[in-house]
């Protein structure tokens, strides 16, 4: 599996680890990781992530709005200094928390 | 028991075999036609198109071969396919067998187990072929009629990308053809006072979805330059929109830009898109024009910020602008062209109009093979009199609007924070039929006349900061900080239009509730020493007649006037 997901065990924090290529291709396993879980918070931890397209970020927007949209609580973590430049261009920082 | 029920051609000249062969594949199932020689089997297979067809390689008048050659020729990309009679034995001839055509042989004595299997296996090869070629020329019809509503939904959307003025003789861009339905959008219009609006765009994603959202954004662009909003006003516009249309996951990153020729400066805002870069006419580093916001479509109206950066320029400087594309090409091991390799080309360019060549051939030569996604704009600073805007459009309906009435207008503190109210005043202002062939001076005085009295009056801002290119930047910092605090004064604007002979005039008076300024002083500068900061008055004295002004400079006053319409 190139998407990981995994709960905490009280069931209030999901952890979604994308590995390779964070593209379109990974649209359908992305979305499966959230959408039948209502997590307090969400950690997205891009480690092993070598690249990341637009279609990305906007899958990003998706599980943002999923888990409450301006009140969300999503944090991406481990962005290599590549993602971090695709991140910074679009001041995604706005709206992640992004380390 | 056959898969399925065929009709095969036998061709062989000695009567026992055929008669032998004819009998088997018929009891096997299937519909058999014979003939005695190569050239009775090829008419036959013209008039009856069988599917699988026996040959004997050797026979009278046309042999084996000929004969496979020929079938093949007449079955086109159909796979008819072709097992030759033979012995063994002939390591030769069966070389000759498979150049003919062949795909299988058949040795005597004749089994009726071999040949059933062999007509099964080729008749499931046959089947498979006329699927592949089904599911091809499916996918050719599809791919046919997708091309053609790209061709058409291009051609409406070219009708309306270029209701703008990219074809200005101060810009150049390169895009390809469908470069739309790789999401980057390219739009430029000229303001009312000649300034000119330019916007770069790349929607998230492909294809159609990516290009759906181009119209609407156009609209805006384009409906709201011509009505003289600024860039505030039409990002706002534009990002509520798309917020509203787009799905979540889609949003469209752009840098927008209004360049004013005449006050030689530009505004930017970047959402998401690469750096564009100032290039100086000097050879000086490039300036990046660095993305500060998110993309538009991303943040719910009352978050979205729309704040825009102002630059001071010099005749002949350049401002370029790039899509994705550039820094994101990469080359056979994923590494990115980025943002280093492309400043060394920008650095090295010595000839502007090759600059372009320059960075696609830099490109090419990384990537290994050129790529078609790329969009570049470049637009050059120029004398404000080297562009001619087009005749504006007017959709009124063309009858002369009342010629004597006058309107007096107060805005206060809370109003001048939020809000532009030059586009109504415009709007009015073009129902003055008379007025229309100098609209663009008009638009142009009346611009110069509400920013000053709110900057140097309300505001109280020293147009001195101006002087050089970090003042510039403080003196907009200052702006924006000084109107967010914004509690007290006004601008008071009047307008009094009133008929004079056969034709009439228009008199503006703008007031300011600030401290004014020493007019004869101001204006006793001579135009070099005003370098970057005393354009505004020139421009008003320049364009409108009779500018004068009172009470210290709080209170200004000029006019136009038209001659009778024809």
């Amino acid at each position: 599996m190139a998407v990981n997901a995994e709960m905490s065990q009280d069931g209030k924090k999901l952890t979604i680890q994308v590995k390779g290529r964070f593209d379109f291709g990974k649209h359908q396993e992305f979305r499966s990781a959230y959408e039948r879980n209502r997590p307090e918070s969400v950690v997205v931890d891009l480690k092993e992530t070598t690249y990341l397209d637009s279609s990305a970020l906007g899958m990003l927007l998706m599980l943002r709005d999923h888990v409450g949209g301006d009140d969300s609580d999503v944090r991406v973590i481990n962005t290599s200094s590549d993602v971090r430049k695709i991140l910074a261009i679009s001041n995604f920082n706005k709206l992640f928390d992004i380390s | 028991m056959p898969e399925s029920r065929l009709t095969v051609l036998i061709a062989e000249d000695g009567a026992v075999d055929r008669l032998l062969l004819a009998r088997i594949v018929s009891k096997q199932g299937h519909a058999v036609l014979t003939a005695e020689n190569g050239e009775q089997a090829v008419a036959l297979f013209a008039e009856r198109r069988p599917q699988l067809v026996l040959l004997d390689a050797l026979m009278p008048v046309m042999d084996g071969f000929e004969a496979a050659r020929q079938i093949k020729v007449l079955a086109g990309e159909a796979l008819v396919p072709i097992i030759f009679l033979t012995s063994l034995s002939e390591e030769e001839a069966l070389v000759r067998c498979l150049e003919a055509g062949g795909d299988d042989f058949l040795a005597k004595p004749y089994s009726p187990v071999i040949l059933a299997a062999k007509i099964n296996a080729m008749d499931r090869l046959r089947r498979l072929q006329a699927t592949v070629l089904e599911q091809r020329d499916q996918i050719a019809r599809h791919h046919h009629h997708l091309l053609n509503e790209q061709r058409v939904a291009k051609a409406v959307f070219d009708k309306v990308a270029h209701a703008g003025c990219l074809s200005a003789s101060n810009i150049r861009y390169l895009q390809s053809p469908y470069a739309l339905f790789n999401g980057d959008l390219l739009l430029a219009a000229f303001t009312p006072s000649g300034d000119m609006h330019v916007l770069l765009g790349d929607f998230t994603g492909h294809g159609l979805p990516a290009a759906v959202g181009a119209m609407p954004l156009a609209e805006v662009f384009y409906g709201m330059t011509a009505k003289g909003y600024g860039l505030s006003e039409t990002l706002r516009e534009m990002n509520a929109k798309l917020k509203r249309i787009l799905p979540v996951d889609m949003f469209c990153c752009a840098l927008l830009l209004n360049l004013s020729c005449q006050r030689r400066t530009v505004e930017i805002w970047n959402g998401g898109m690469p750096d564009g870069y100032l290039l100086s006419a000097n050879g000086t580093e490039p300036l990046p024009l660095v993305s500060r916001h998110l993309p538009l479509g991303v943040l719910a109206p009352e978050r979205f910020d729309d704040s825009t950066q102002v630059l001071p320029l010099a005749l002949g400087e350049r401002l370029l602008l790039l899509s994705d594309g550039v820094v994101d090409t990469s080359d056979d091991n994923d590494r990115l062209f980025g943002v280093e390799r492309l400043c060394k080309v920008l650095s090295a360019n010595r000839q502007p109009d090759l600059l372009f060549g320059e960075i696609t051939q830099a490109l090419e030569a990384f990537r290994g093979r050129s790529r078609d996604d790329v969009s570049l704009l470049e637009i050059t600073v120029v004398e404000p009199d080297e562009l001619l805007p087009p005749p504006l459009i007017y959709s009124d309906s063309g009858q002369s609007a009342p010629l004597d009435w006058s309107l007096q207008f107060e805005f206060r503190a809370e109003t001048l924070k939020r809000f532009n109210p030059l586009p109504y005043l415009l709007q009015l202002l073009q129902e003055i039929h008379g007025l229309r062939s100098q609209s663009g001076a008009l638009h142009s005085v009346l611009s110069e006349l509400y920013s000053n009295a709110l900057e140097h009056g309300v505001l109280g801002l020293d147009s001195a900061l101006k002087r050089d290119a970090q003042g510039f930047g403080e003196y907009y910092r200052q702006r924006n900080e000084r109107l967010q605090a914004l509690c007290s004064g006004y601008i008071r604007v009047g307008l009094c239009v009133e008929p004079q002979g056969p034709g009439g005039r228009l008199i503006i008076e703008v007031e300011d509730s600030g401290k004014g300024f020493n007019v004869s002083k101001v204006l006793a500068r001579p135009l070099l020493e005003q370098g970057l900061y005393g354009r505004g008055l020139n421009l008003v004295r320049r364009l409108s007649r009779r500018a004068q002004w009172a009470d210290e400079g709080r209170r200004v006053r000029v006019e136009f006037a038209w001659e009778a319409l024809a």
